[in-house]
């Protein structure tokens, strides 16, 4: 680990929900362009890790550093429109709006972000495209597949070309090949804009997708024995 | 793997040289390991001595090298045989690793230690084969998700093994 | 369909067992389903409670109108003899402030006469029976004005047998000196024959109209309350499918569910309605209140109640479900792909038109009022308007496009589910439309009342009977009204008729006359444009307007000729000619009307110019002025005219009663809208905050990513807004609808539309209050809690 110029830092984590410790002196840095896998048992505190990289939730103490902010000590506003400038998210599943369009739902962070509906609109196609997934433009996401609405979120975190992108068990839902797919694209999307991607997964195959992993076990972070 | 096998179905589809044969081998199954010469060569004195090839031909210059070798009926046949029998599943029951850890545990070193160790080599080869599958065909790929299959496998094993330390080293400890 | 008798096979036997499958989940669902059976069961209890309430109001008015009759003297056929068994009684009518008072003066001729219900004994002269309610009103600190009124002893209580609600302020004045030649009348006792008088047809329509507004959103309360929690339901029913249940037994133990909610609900409203009539006493509507005795629900329609709600909620799950195709991995609904028709919606409304408009005019005397056609003509137009609800919502959400994120989230919600939407707000539609309706024909006919009166407040506001023919008498009564406080003055005339003397002429019918007035220049200058006046003028006032034939008064009342007085007594005899000669110079002068929009004619003199002595029977009137700024300056004038002769009437003008009951009758249907959507309101929060906890996920999903607090508020005010926004335009449109239709029944053309406003600004209030409301449910569920995965 090398926290110099690092692009999103965390120190010495902690947060709890009641009595049980989620994260208890979590460490991480991940660096522009690079893909980290967070790997860990469930319930060891990976999404929370997760959650409090992306200033959505607050660690009960600790620091998060993004480039010159420091997320922990920023208003709940603030946090807010950083993570619609310069964060992208995947979920596993549930995460399209069911009312709006696949290219409406794709065009919908640039739109929170104050870019006019054409423009916005016409950048999601642009995605969609490149995701393979521009013939679902006009569909609802309750009329396509898992790996598809997987992509169009895919192409949704990558629209407002963040520089960071958190991805939470991506391929959870999906079948492997379906899976796979999703991952490589992801990961050439990121590589292509130069996006470091935040990677919580509990699977082996969609871990080594990333540059390196880290391993959250007991609410601490570790980093892979042996790695560079 | 049965080279001789392979090797007699690649004949199926018509008579080749021993030079062909082994072209055609490492273009479809020798990724890792190329074939020596010497290897076709006895496996064909092999083949032909049970009449499953017969020469074809024989190029002038003599040389072994320069032998055509046809499949016969026998040996399609054989093929078929192959090809029709299931391979034993591989057991797996014998494992280095297990062996690993119980040592460690009965000689009190960090056995959790070495499960790490392990599981980040065996991530390492993962991101290895997963970067290759990212830029080979679709042979590279078939291949590199088996291995990477059964790289999960040991990695869930891992995980799991991690998970039972504490259960195991009062098993074995006593 | 099917005979056959598998697992899923209908017939009885698998109604119950799947009903009572969905009352065991709506039992045992934990608190989830405690609470959606609670808040089912409290819907439904409070659409119930109103409507055993509707149930009792024949019972109230049954039981009110038999007191009411029994408290009646009997009318006798002819006059009758005094005997020990008879008594002479005389209704005295009053009011304090803007409480009415019935009194009743009796005199017993005899020992025997007996005494009214609820009296035990009849009371002595200068005593009084009087009821709880008012014996508690003269005490009020405040109205010792009407303790003057009422000086008499008090001897005694009415009993509820004697009164028609508890709150009636009723009294029984004993008399020595009443008889049939000073305003009584000689009965043999108490009780009047119910006589069944039609309702007045315009009432009437009112009257069914009335509670078809207000019954109707009680019903699509209790239909919506039915569906409390839905979704959260499907998913269970999903769960049910998945170990094995069909279609037709999920859709069964939905049905079994609500039914047990409905049951539970039919409860509550019974536990409601039984402890909110101990109540009743206190609460006075329209005049009308009643004992809690009085408060019995109609055995047939609480019967009805008891089994429609039920049945209907069993109906209602079914039809929700129509559309919904419960499968074992989920929930689909099907609605979305179906586009809402037109054409069997339309004819609902204009059905219920051509119902309305078949029944013909109300305004009319012989006009009939038929209650199946009226109800069913407002029913199904208000229906129709429900129905045609669900699609305009579809058709005006489907044209809108783009805009910013927030209208963006919602307009998309409602293309894809309009009708959950639609059937919030179906509710506010038809209470908005029905009372828009109402209160145009009301006002209307209030319209129309004032225009006829004409009555000029600003020249007088009372008008007293001065209940003598002795010119002194009158003459003392005036002064006594001019020294009475807050009397500014006193327009007093006496009334006459003069003919010409001398037999019929040829070609005549009978012999011309002409009224005569008499009065001081001050109260002719009220009733005529006279001009300049002294005492000893008198003046011929002709009429230009064409209201009495004026021939006749050219004929009589001409400058010089004599005029006779006489009236021709009872027996038919030519009476003693009573002549006075016309003065030559008698100027001719024009009408006026007076201060109650009456115009006079005729002979109008002052006492100077007429000795009042020749007049025969004059009668008298008198109109005071009061000063408005002196406080209960009218209550001071009442006091004056009882204390004069307890028999005297007086009549307020400018028809202070009835604004003040038009101003009742339109702050109770604004009331009762309000408290109707009061209860939409309470649905459509219920709903929006199902409907956050559905999308908890998303949510969390949205906020990760940074999504504005103000979005998602926005959005959601939006979602609400816009539906009843456009049930707001429907109803005030169809309100106008039926409002019309209405009116022109009743003969009416006048319309007042700022009875809109109010309406529109309860359903703007509401709009606003739901989005409030759901704002904590909302931040709640935008926590990352949501993000963690199950």
């Amino acid at each position: 680990m090398n926290p110099a110029g690092s692009l999103l830092e965390a120190r010495a984590l902690h947060k709890a929900y009641g009595p049980t410790p989620a994260l208890d002196g979590a460490d991480f840095a991940i660096h522009p362009g690079e893909v980290v896998a967070v790997m860990g048992p469930s319930g060891s505190g990976k999404s929370t890790l997760l959650h409090c990289l992306a200033g959505i939730i607050r660690p009960d103490s600790g620091t998060v550093r993004y480039g010159p902010h420091a997320l922990t000590d920023l208003s709940d506003a603030r946090c807010s429109a950083l993570r619609r400038s310069d964060f992208g998210f995947v979920f596993q599943f549930g995460q399209l709006v069911p009312e709006l369009t696949c290219l409406e739902n794709v065009a919908l962070p640039l739109r929170l972000n104050g870019t006019k509906r054409k423009e916005a609109e016409r950048r999601a196609r642009d995605w969609l495209t490149r995701l393979e997934v521009d013939d679902l433009a006009a569909k609802r996401p309750g009329d396509v597949s898992g790996g598809q609405g997987q992509r169009v979120a895919i192409a949704r975190a990558l629209v407002t070309t963040p520089r960071v992108i958190f991805a939470d068990e991506p391929t959870g839902a999906l079948d492997s090949l379906n899976g796979e797919r999703v991952m490589g694209l992801l990961t050439e999307a990121a590589r292509d804009t130069r996006a470091a991607v935040v990677l919580v997964t509990h699977e082996a195959r969609v871990a080594a997708y990333a540059d390196r992993e880290v391993v959250v076990r007991d609410g601490i972070a570790r980093e892979a024995v042996g790695a560079a | 793997m049965s080279i001789g096998h392979t090797l007699l179905g690649l004949l199926e589809s018509g008579p080749r040289h021993g030079y062909d044969l082994k072209r055609a081998f490492d273009e479809h199954f020798g990724q890792d390991r190329p074939l020596h010469y010497g290897q076709v060569y006895s496996t064909m004195s092999r083949l032909l001595k049970n009449g499953l090839v017969e020469v074809d031909g024989v190029e002038a210059g003599a040389g072994p090298e320069r032998k055509r070798y046809a499949i016969t009926d026998a040996g399609i046949t054989d093929v078929a045989q192959w090809l029709a029998r299931p391979e034993k599943p591989e057991p797996y029951l014998q494992s280095t690793l297990y062996t690993k850890v119980v040592l460690a545990l009965l000689t009190d070193r960090d056995a959790a230690e070495l499960l790490d160790t392990q599981r980040a080599e065996h991530l390492r080869l993962m991101r290895g084969l997963t970067e290759r599958k990212r830029t080979g065909d679709l042979a590279d790929q078939l291949i590199c998700d088996h291995a990477l299959f059964h790289l999960e496998a040991d990695l869930r094993w891992l995980e799991l093994t991690a998970a039972r330390l504490d259960k195991l080293a009062e098993a074995v400890g006593g | 369909m099917s005979t056959t008798t598998s697992t899923s096979g209908g017939g009885l036997r698998g109604w119950a067992r799947d009903l009572g499958m969905g009352v065991r989940f709506a039992v045992g669902g934990g608190r989830e389903g405690w609470i959606r059976t609670l808040l089912t069961a409290l819907g439904v209890g409070l659409g119930v409670t109103l409507l055993l309430a509707a149930s009792t109001i024949p019972a109230i008015q049954a039981h009110r109108t038999e007191r009411r009759l029994a408290a009646t003297p009997t009318e006798a056929d002819g006059p009758l003899a005094p005997s020990a068994s008879t008594l002479v009684v005389a209704d005295l009518r009053t009011q304090f402030r803007d409480r009415p008072l019935t009194g009743r003066m009796l005199r017993p001729d005899g020992p025997a006469a007996p005494a009214p219900p609820g009296v035990a004994a009849l009371p002595k002269p200068g005593e009084m029976v009087l009821s709880p309610a008012l014996r508690e009103f003269l005490a009020e600190p405040g109205n010792a004005l009407l303790r003057q009124r009422l000086p008499f002893r008090d001897a005694g209580t009415i009993g509820p047998a004697g009164l028609a609600g508890p709150a009636e302020l009723k009294y029984y004045l004993g008399s020595a000196t009443l008889s049939t030649d000073n305003g009584g009348v000689r009965v043999a006792g108490f009780g009047a024959e119910r006589k069944s008088e039609p309702l007045d047809p315009q009432l009437l329509m009112l009257v069914i109209v009335g509670c078809v507004v207000l019954l109707m959103p009680v019903a699509i309360f209790i239909a919506t309350a039915v569906r409390f929690g839905g979704e959260r339901r499907d998913r269970r029913l999903a769960a049910l499918r998945l170990i094995g249940a069909d279609a037709r037994m999920a859709r069964r133990t939905a049905a079994g569910e609500a039914l047990f909610g409905a049951v539970c609900g039919v409860l509550v409203g019974a536990a409601l309605f039984l402890v909110g009539r101990q109540f009743v006493g206190g609460i006075t509507i329209w005049d009308t209140n009643a004992f809690p005795s009085d408060l019995t629900p109609n055995p047939l329609l609480a019967a009805l109640i008891v089994l429609v709600v039920p049945l209907a909620a069993v109906v209602v799950t079914l039809l929700a479900l129509r559309r919904v195709a419960i499968e074992p991995l989920g929930v689909v609904r099907s609605g979305a792909g179906r586009r809402r028709r037109l054409w069997w919606r339309l004819p609902f409304p204009l059905g219920g038109l051509a119902l309305l408009l078949a029944n013909g005019g109300t305004s009319g005397a012989q006009s009939v009022v038929n209650p199946f056609l009226i109800a069913g003509g407002a029913t199904l137009f208000l229906l129709g308007v429900t129905l045609l609800l669900p699609w305009i919502v579809d058709a005006v959400v489907g044209l809108f496009r783009g805009g910013p994120v927030p209208w963006q989230l919602a307009v998309r919600r409602l293309q894809l589910s309009g009708g959950a939407a639609a059937r919030a707000v179906s509710g506010i539609t038809v209470a908005v439309a029905g009372a828009i309706a109402l209160q145009l024909l009301f006002s209307a006919i209030q319209g129309d009342f004032m225009k006829i009166t004409g009555q000029d407040s600003k020249r007088a506001q009372l008008e007293v009977s001065l209940p003598t023919h002795d010119v002194a008498t009158i003459r003392k009564m005036t002064r006594e009204y001019q020294r009475t406080p807050g009397v500014r003055g006193v327009i007093a005339a006496i009334d006459t008729t003069a003919s010409r003397p001398g037999p019929l002429r040829k070609g005549e019918p009978f012999i011309p006359s002409t009224s005569v007035t008499v009065g001081d220049c001050a109260s002719l200058s009220e009733l005529a444009h006279t001009g300049p006046c002294k005492d000893g003028d008198v003046f011929i006032v002709r009429d230009h307007t064409g209201q009495v034939d004026d021939s006749y008064i050219r004929q009589t009342a001409r400058p010089g000729a004599a005029v006779d007085f006489a009236w021709p007594d009872r027996t038919g005899q030519p009476p003693r000619p009573r002549l006075w000669t016309i003065p030559k110079d008698a100027r001719a002068i024009e009408s006026r009307p007076d201060p109650m929009g009456m115009p006079s004619f005729g002979l109008f003199a002052t006492p100077g110019a007429l000795d009042t002595a020749l007049l025969d029977e004059p009668q008298a009137r008198a109109m005071i002025k009061i000063d408005p700024r002196f406080p209960d300056a009218v209550e001071h004038a009442r006091n004056t005219a009882a204390r004069i002769d307890p028999l005297t009437s007086v009549h307020a003008l400018q028809n202070m009663e009835r604004d003040a009951q038009y101003a009742s009758v339109r702050t109770g249907l604004l009331v009762a809208s309000t408290a109707t959507l009061a209860l939409i309101a309470a649905s459509m929060l219920v709903t929006m905050v199902e409907q956050l906890r559905e999308r908890r996920r998303l949510l969390s999903v949205l906020v990760a990513f940074g999504t504005r607090r103000a979005t998602l508020a926005w959005s959601v005010l939006w979602q609400t807004a816009v539906p009843v926004a456009l049930g707001l335009v429907l109803s005030v449109a169809g309100g106008a609808g039926l409002g019309l239709a209405l009116l022109r029944m009743a003969g009416k053309s006048t319309v007042d539309w700022s009875v809109i406003w109010p309406l529109v600004a309860a359903g703007s209030g509401l709009v606003l209050v739901v989005t409030l409301l759901s704002l904590p449910p909302l931040w709640r569920m935008m926590r990352p809690d949501g993000l963690r995965t199950e």
